[in-house]
């Protein structure tokens, strides 16, 4: 085949694509109102990231970065073949798309799901292609040229000391309310749910077995001891159903939310101190190979099933601001609830970790970069179909807090619960209620807020038909139940030594001995430091009779996308430092657009005058109510300190809100000021490890035969 | 056909080993061979303990949400 017909041949296949993407949006356009299949939503998905892929980023790459297929990455230049190894592209992906997926892709989209699935069909598609996928890219290829160095040391070397130690603190403060919402989802997965926390906790002692069996029994022998606990969580599972069915085993495992908040800030810090190759790692090994299994499982399902979306398009709260599930308009707070799976900024932690560090060819950076993030919003389009594919009833009443579903206390819930969210346009039965309770193995799915459940029964019933009935739709969902809660604390455990080493770091700027890592004192307090952290926002959302969630996810929202905003505003100052202003607007538009949406969040959160959306007018309400003497317990509040407790944390949200306003607008000043400062200069001022020329023979050392 | 079958498994089980952090140890051997020929590499039982270590030990402990 000749150059030319390739390229002719290729032109064609991309008009083919476009139009096929064309046909499904405009499909899913002009069906609104009646319910359409799940498989237009796909198809308009990968058409878009195929075009996104094909023509945007390789216009990053060419024009904008101008990445260079001759220059030497870090990979070959600190060959160690441990921390430093050219490592092939496809395994580096599967690598990077490991550490980058998580469980924000999931929830995000899951909560999002109450204004409809369009707005967030259409936010999670262009925020992917415009913003996320182009952060992920820039920040891997900026930490590439630079010997993969950390986001804060960029941040310190492009733009200055004190922008570094903002960012740090920044990073410090996200990952503890990161730490926060990610454990409150698990606490309103496992509330009441004998068979979820049984099978939870049993993760602990196989984990301890594994963790002894790749120590001693067989060491490093990774995929034996997978093998063996997968087999053992299969097992888990299927005996949690009989646990939770005895009479006499199941008050155990069924716990209150006050309770499972305690055994996991006591589980937290014990998790956090204990040898790794205990806990840690082989609970890591299972939940990343669980998390691709489940994500490629439903990818087979949702293709296999094509089921219809029973969600509207687009329901009454994306223009009035009063959902039940979390209140706020359209703009800003879609963009905030979906977070990760359009842009997350945590990525930009990951893309100057360990993926530079191994990454073989400057070129590739676009395929892990951009193709990993396209990935990662492919797994939040199908968290949004998972939610849109049941009935919308009875996502109101899982979602719902039971405040708003049940507020005066009725003793039959499921009735309080259908006849409140049938009022509010979505019908539903009680009957259906208690059916889907029953289905799944749960005493009662209502108010089951966080997103994880809500997911879970959507995914049962994907894997669960599409695998023609087998097994029952309640082994499914606990498995879904289980495949999210492992990876959350997963993360709840890592996260948590993550952010006591950046503790460290800052704390030994007041006392050098506090820095020292092997110190058994200082790992101790950093630790307990940590962990009170986390427990204290996680205490308090669970004991929030107006739902914690509905308050710390709109904090990690919009601090996740400040940080996304902070790593875009890197990118810029390097392209004006690179002297590539021109091209710029690649990382100013979006940057600007998540400083929009963040900072009028953030506002509105703050000052609004509707209790619903703000903080203090929030607080300032219930402070009126308390004065005026008015106050009788209720079945919301329950007492006057529980009014008082929720004053304080409202005012306490919105100091934080505050505070991170401050960094972003100080983070913009110190922005403008290197681009000024690299536009006056002649010559290129970013300080990238000078050029070298790859090796000639990369191809062999890549390939294990040369070095 | 079954070299092909075999060439998949073994990337396989590298991509499947660098997800959770651990690194081809063959390629390490012949890196340490070929680059330090005057040094003794790791065992494997080493090397993997150095690797679980450097993957949660120290600031590579980031997580995403």
């Amino acid at each position: 085949m000749t150059a030319n017909s390739t390229s002719t041949s290729s032109k064609i296949a991309w008009l083919f694509v476009a139009i096929l993407g064309a046909i499904a949006f405009g499909y899913i356009a002009l069906n609104r109102g009646e319910s359409i299949n799940a498989m237009w939503v796909l198809t308009a998905s990968v058409c878009v990231y195929l075009i996104g892929y094909r023509f945007y980023s390789l216009y990053i790459a060419d024009k904008v970065l101008k990445v260079d297929a001759t220059r030497m990455t870090p990979a070959f230049r600190h060959n160690d073949g441990l921390d430093y190894v050219p490592t092939n592209k496809v395994i580096l992906f599967g690598h990077h798309f490991a550490a980058i997926a998580g469980a924000g892709p999931l929830v995000g989209p899951v909560l999002a799901a109450q204004m409809g699935y369009l707005p967030s069909m259409l936010w999670i598609l262009i925020g992917v292609v415009i913003a996320g996928a182009v952060q992920d890219y820039m920040v891997l290829f900026v930490s590439t040229r630079r010997d993969g160095r950390s986001l804060g040391d960029l941040v310190k070397t492009e733009m200055g000391t004190i922008p570094g130690v903002i960012a740090l603190i920044a990073c410090f403060m996200i990952m503890i309310i990161i730490l926060a919402v990610l454990a409150m989802v698990v606490v309103k997965a496992l509330t009441h749910s004998p068979w979820g926390t049984f099978t939870v906790a049993f993760t602990i002692p196989l984990a301890f077995f594994m963790g002894i069996y790749l120590r001693f029994i067989r060491p490093g022998r990774i995929l034996e001891a997978s093998v063996i606990g997968v087999i053992g969580l299969v097992f888990a599972i299927i005996v949690g159903g009989d646990v939770a069915a005895n009479p006499s085993l199941a008050p155990y495992f069924d716990l209150s939310g006050v309770q499972l908040t305690w055994a996991l800030v006591i589980y937290g810090f014990i998790a956090a101190v204990l040898p790794v190759w205990l806990l840690l790692a082989p609970r890591d090994y299972l939940s990343t190979f669980l998390k691709i299994g489940a994500i490629v499982g439903l990818a087979i399902g949702i293709i296999v099933l094509m089921p219809n979306m029973q969600m509207p398009a687009v329901t009454k709260y994306a223009f009035d601001g009063h959902g039940p599930v979390w209140a706020g308009s359209l703009f800003p707070f879609l963009f905030i609830t979906i977070a990760c799976g359009a842009v997350s900024g945590f990525h930009a932690l990951i893309s100057s970790g360990t993926t530079p560090k191994m990454l073989a060819n400057e070129t590739q950076a676009r395929m892990i970069g951009y193709g990993g993030m396209l990935m990662e919003s492919f797994v939040a389009m199908m968290a949004l179909i998972s939610a849109s594919i049941i009935d919308p009833g009875v996502y109101f009443a899982m979602n719902s807090p039971m405040g708003a579903l049940n507020p005066t206390g009725l003793a039959d819930i499921a009735a309080a619960a259908s006849a409140t969210v049938s009022n509010w346009g979505f019908v539903v039965t009680p009957d259906v209620l208690t059916q889907i309770a029953a289905d799944v193995g749960e005493k009662s799915i209502i108010s089951r807020a966080g997103g994880a459940p809500t997911l879970a029964v959507g995914m049962a019933q994907i894997i669960h038909s599409a695998l023609g009935g087998l097994g029952s739709m309640s082994f499914w969902y606990h498995f879904a139940i289980l495949f999210e809660a492992l990876f959350i604390l997963t993360a709840v455990d890592a996260g948590t030594r993550a952010a006591r080493f950046m503790l460290q770091d800052l704390l030994g700027l007041i006392n050098p001995n506090l820095k020292r890592t092997n110190s058994l004192f200082a790992n101790l307090l950093a630790t307990a430091i940590v962990v009170a952290s986390w427990g204290y926002f996680l205490y308090v959302g669970v004991v929030d009779p107006l739902g914690g969630i509905n308050t710390l996810w709109p904090l990690f929202g919009i601090t996740n996308q400040m940080l996304a905003a902070i790593a875009l505003m890197l990118c810029t100052v390097v392209l004006f430092k690179m002297k590539q202003q021109a091209y710029a607007w690649v990382s100013i538009v979006p940057a600007t657009w998540l400083v929009v949406c963040t900072m009028s969040a953030g506002w509105l959160k703050a000052f609004s005058s509707d209790p619903a959306v703000s903080f203090f007018a929030k607080a300032n309400q219930l402070q009126a109510l308390l004065a005026s003497g008015n106050f009788k317990p209720n079945a919301v509040f329950k007492s006057q300190a529980s009014v008082e407790q929720v004053i304080f944390n409202n005012q306490l949200d919105g100091f934080l809100i505050l505070g991170f306003m401050v960094v972003v607008v100080a983070m913009i000043g110190f922005t403008v000021q290197a681009c000024l400062k690299a536009l006056k200069s002649e010559q290129p001022t970013a300080i990238e490890v000078p050029y070298a020329p790859l090796p000639a023979n990369a191809e062999a050392i890549i390939n294990g035969t040369a070095h | 056909m079954f070299e092909n079958l075999a060439k998949a498994g073994k990337y396989l089980g590298q991509a499947a080993r660098l997800m959770v952090g651990v690194p081809d140890y063959d390629t390490y051997v012949q890196h340490m061979r070929l680059t330090h020929p005057e040094q003794t590499p790791m065992s494997y039982e080493e090397f993997y303990r150095n690797r679980v270590e450097a993957r949660y030990g120290g600031q590579n402990g980031g997580r995403c949400c």
